[in-house]
């Protein structure tokens, strides 16, 4: 069983490549291939919390796991995640081919780390490309991000 | 806060966005490309007959299935959309395999048994340029993309009385795009008899003309509707166009939908590249401190095919002395042939090579003349009313180089910091410099071909606004720029208007969303159609009401006295009720430009821009490792329009730039571009750059509609020659090729 956007999957081949499988098969396209080698962070999915390059995987590597793909992180009924808003808010967005990838690494970085220094997010998206931004407004947006869950923190 | 204006940014954020790749039509098949492995060579043969018998393999399509031209070209029509018998680069494609499967069509790719005839290939620019060198075209005279040049004055009475004469070179690397998003196309053949063209794409006009021209058919017969685009930085015109015709063949011989997706090998291996530069500067020099003359010799390796290089070196040209009052000039710049990748527009477009040697040379000439390279610059650059090298008067505009200047000094405290500077001090840890450089560019497109675009506001029953321009989005947020003017004009939320997704098939064609010129020429012509739309209405409700309508604002009509007429809503009712339709089509031709060839002077550009960039860093003394501290970069944009989005541009150009500077390179080994992919490839990576400060100079610009001018390029195309001077104020050495590699 492999668990996607919190639905169940139990029919797969599990040789397929993960991010064809996501995107050819499951037509979750929000996941990115950007170079299939495992260097721009594009295809970047969150495997039982962790940032993980879905060119690099096969669905055999992911059986019995909990993924998370830009389509799931938003609300079901369609509110965006403090860091999805956060990512229009400062101008992080501008083609978005890097977005999913980019807001994905975020989600995982802030769950280990809420109050991340620039510095610390700089490191944390390093994996993840970027051509168009020079990361200056996706920092922005982290440190946004980080800003607003920290006040609806009890 | 103020939150940041963008009409895709929900979708993108979410995962909803659709790029190319990510649609697909019933019974879509699926083609790949087969290279050449020779950058020269003569196809003899080809043998399909194994790759037809695997599994899922439908067909594959040589250069003979080609219904229409085999060759295409934005300016000379030499590149084979498949060859027919001349390779000129390891970048050709000499057949498709369209399979059921991409993986099907990967798989059958070497069992196409292929024969060439080797031939030696010209692969340097100079070995291309002597007369005894092999033709590589042979339907052109000489192996010259072209020659442009700039006669002003008389260099040799200028170079007699010079007090000093400085020469150097300097020479610039090939560079790639890295558009995130590989090439990707999908086309039908619609049940009306046109082919319509998805993708991701420069400018879906001029990708209309390579399908066109492909198929044999006109350019009704041909529509190209543009999907999200995964940046395109220049880089998404000939390349894309060409897979799109590529697509666009397959589907019309097979009748079915065809999608080519590019892997970044394939992107990498084919796609033009920005030009490497060799350039050969003498400045003469009195010792007061002014520029008398300038000689230079600039070659531009074009590679294979011709695409915009007679563009890109006509900037080159123009912009030869950088931001400098020249008296004296005498510049010559080659566009050269050879079997190398091709190159083509980049982002900066000719000026990035020019910046990073006249932005050196000048604190070169400073160094020598014992003044400092700052009051060098403002005795020599260009200044309200001043003269350029092809003879054009600043004077319809506000020349605020001083301006940008003034503000970088002061930001970056330059002064006192280039005091701390380094200059390789053994005693030092680590070397501190500072380093600036500064430039003019001519906004849009100059003599590179006619300026004018239109854009379409068409008010629909219950007010609400559709709206349409002829440039497109690749990333940079032209949409939402386009929509912010329109609302203000219109008096409108943003919310009431809709960008209709682009199509060749709705709007004249406004020239590539290239140059710069998408906010200055879309939101100009957004402006004339407001004027327009405004009239329409105003009349409508003058000639039911007798009331004059003076001022469209917050979705209400006012009279003269600021007093409400009817509300937007009820003006548009009214319009329609009345047999009018609240539509407008506004055209904006900017002022005509002039340029003689034969002396190379004229009236270049409509408009100029001004930037000043400036980059703290420093360097390991043991390793020779540059770490950037700070970049900062102030331009004249005329007017921000979105200042989010604005911002976007300079930092993601100041990291360009930076990564032009250090980092990146795509050397050809016999003619096949050596990175294969971006772990070759070094982009700038977060962790490799510093914090950024993006100052915008507003002066609306007359010319210019909406007062707004352009950002994209000049962003581009200063950081580099900024970082060599810093590295120079840190190390001692000056570096004349790039990328910069420290030698300890």
């Amino acid at each position: 069983m492999i668990t996607v956007n919190g639905i169940n999957y139990y029919d797969y081949d599990p040789e397929r490549k993960l991010s064809l499988w996501l995107r050819e098969d499951l037509s979750l396209t929000g996941t990115k291939i950007g170079c299939d080698i495992g260097v721009c962070g594009s295809c970047t999915i969150l495997i039982n919390g962790e940032p993980k390059l879905s060119c690099r995987l096969k669905v055999k590597d992911v059986e019995n796991c909990n993924i998370i793909t830009i389509e799931g992180v938003a609300l079901p009924d369609g509110t965006l995640h403090p860091i999805q808003q956060a990512f229009i808010d400062a101008g992080a967005i501008q083609c978005g081919f890097c977005t999913p990838g980019m807001v994905l690494t975020a989600y995982a970085l802030l769950k280990k780390n809420p109050h991340p220094t620039r510095q610390q997010v700089r490191q944390a998206i390093r994996g993840n490309l970027c051509r168009c931004t020079g990361y200056q407004q996706i920092i922005d947006a982290i440190m946004l991000a980080a800003e607003r869950l920290d006040l609806k923190q009890p | 806060m103020k939150k940041a204006f963008r009409n895709d940014a929900h979708a993108k954020v979410t995962g909803q966005a659709i790029y190319t790749d990510d649609l697909k039509l019933h019974d879509m098949l699926h083609a790949v490309p087969i290279y050449s492995e020779l950058p020269r060579a003569k196809l003899i043969f080809l043998d399909t007959s194994a790759a037809l018998k695997l599994p899922g393999v439908i067909a594959v399509i040589t250069a003979k299935d080609i219904p229409g031209n085999i060759y295409y070209g934005q300016i000379i029509k030499d590149y084979p959309v498949l060859v027919d018998k001349d390779i000129n680069s390891t970048g050709d494609v000499l057949a498709l395999v369209v399979a059921k499967t991409r993986e099907q069509a990967i798989a059958a790719v070497p069992s196409i048994k292929i024969e060439l005839q080797p031939l030696k290939p010209i692969l340097d620019p100079e070995e291309a340029m002597n007369p005894e060198a092999d033709i590589l075209h042979p339907s052109h005279v000489s192996n010259l993309t072209n020659y442009h040049r700039v006669r002003r004055g008389d260099v040799t009475s200028a170079e007699k009385e010079a007090d000093i004469i400085i020469e150097e070179e300097f020479s610039t690397s090939r560079v790639e795009h890295s558009y995130l998003e590989p090439e990707s196309a999908i086309c039908h053949l619609r049940c009306d008899g046109v082919m319509e063209v998805f993708g991701s794409m420069q400018h879906p006009f001029s990708t209309r003309r390579f399908v066109a021209s492909t198929l044999g058919v006109e350019l009704k017969d041909v529509e190209v509707k543009l999907l999200t685009s995964g940046g395109g930085f220049g880089g998404k015109d000939d390349t894309a166009a060409l897979v799109c015709a590529r697509a666009a063949l397959c589907a019309w011989i097979l009748k079915k939908p065809v999608k080519i997706t590019y892997t970044r090998e394939w992107s990498m291996r084919e796609s033009y590249k920005r030009h490497p530069y060799k350039m050969r500067y003498r400045m003469g020099l009195n010792k007061e401190g002014k520029i008398l003359s300038v000689k230079a010799r600039i070659v531009a390796d074009g590679g294979a095919y011709c695409s915009v290089t007679p563009w890109v070196t006509w900037r080159s040209t123009v912009q030869s002395c950088g931001c400098y009052e020249v008296p004296n000039v005498e510049t010559d710049v080659y566009g050269v042939y050879t079997n190398n990748i091709f190159s083509g527009a980049m982002r900066g477009f000719g000026s990035p090579q020019i910046n990073f040697a006249v932005e050196q040379l000048v604190e070169i000439a400073a160094e020598k003349l014992g003044i400092d390279e700052i009051t060098f610059r403002q005795i020599n650059m260009v200044k309200q009313g001043s003269t350029t090298i092809t003879g054009q008067v600043l004077e319809n505009h506000l020349v605020s180089l001083n301006q940008v200047l003034d503000t970088v000094l002061k930001e970056s405290d330059y002064k006192n910091k280039r005091q701390l500077c380094s200059f390789g001090n053994p005693n030092h840890q680590e070397w501190y410099g500072i380093g600036l450089a500064i430039c003019y560019r001519g906004v849009s497109l100059g003599a590179e071909g006619t300026d004018v675009n239109s854009a379409i506001l068409y008010v629909q029953p219950d007010g609400s606004v559709l709206l349409e321009t002829g440039v497109f989005e690749n990333g940079q947020g032209s949409e939402s720029a386009m929509i912010l003017i329109a609302a203000e004009q219109l008096g409108l939320p943003l919310e009431r208007i809709r960008y209709r997704m682009p199509s060749t098939s709705n709007i004249p064609d406004g020239g590539s969303t290239v140059a710069s010129r998408g906010t200055i020429m879309g939101g100009g012509a957004v402006v004339k159609a407001a004027n327009i739309l405004k009239q329409i209405v105003g009349e409508a409700v003058q000639k039911y009401t007798g009331k004059t309508v003076s001022n469209f604002e917050n979705s209400q009509l006012l009279d003269p006295s600021g007093v409400l007429i009817m509300s937007w809503d009820e003006a548009i009712k009214l319009c329609y009720n009345n047999q009018i339709y609240p539509y407008a089509f506004g055209v904006f031709q900017p002022p005509q430009i002039s340029w003689d060839e034969e002396t190379g002077q004229g009236n270049a550009y409509y408009t100029w821009v001004y930037g000043c960039q400036a980059a703290e860093l420093k360097v390991d003394p043991k390793t020779g490792i540059v770490k950037l501290l700070n970049m900062i970069a102030a331009h004249d944009i005329g007017k921000a329009v979105n200042p989010f989005a604005l911002k976007g541009q300079y930092y993601g150009g100041m990291a360009m730039g930076a990564g032009y500077a250090l980092f990146e390179n795509c050397p050809c080994e016999n003619g096949l571009v050596v990175p294969t992919n971006f772990n070759k490839y070094r982009l700038p990576r977060s962790i490799d750059l510093p914090e950024m400060k993006a100052i915008f100079i507003e002066n609306p610009d007359p010319v210019s509609p909406s007062g707004a001018k352009g950002i994209g390029e000049p962003a581009n195309e200063l950081m580099a020659p900024a970082i060599a001077n810093a590295i120079y104020y840190a190390t001692g050495k000056r570096y004349h090729s790039l990328p910069i590699r420290i030698k300890i």
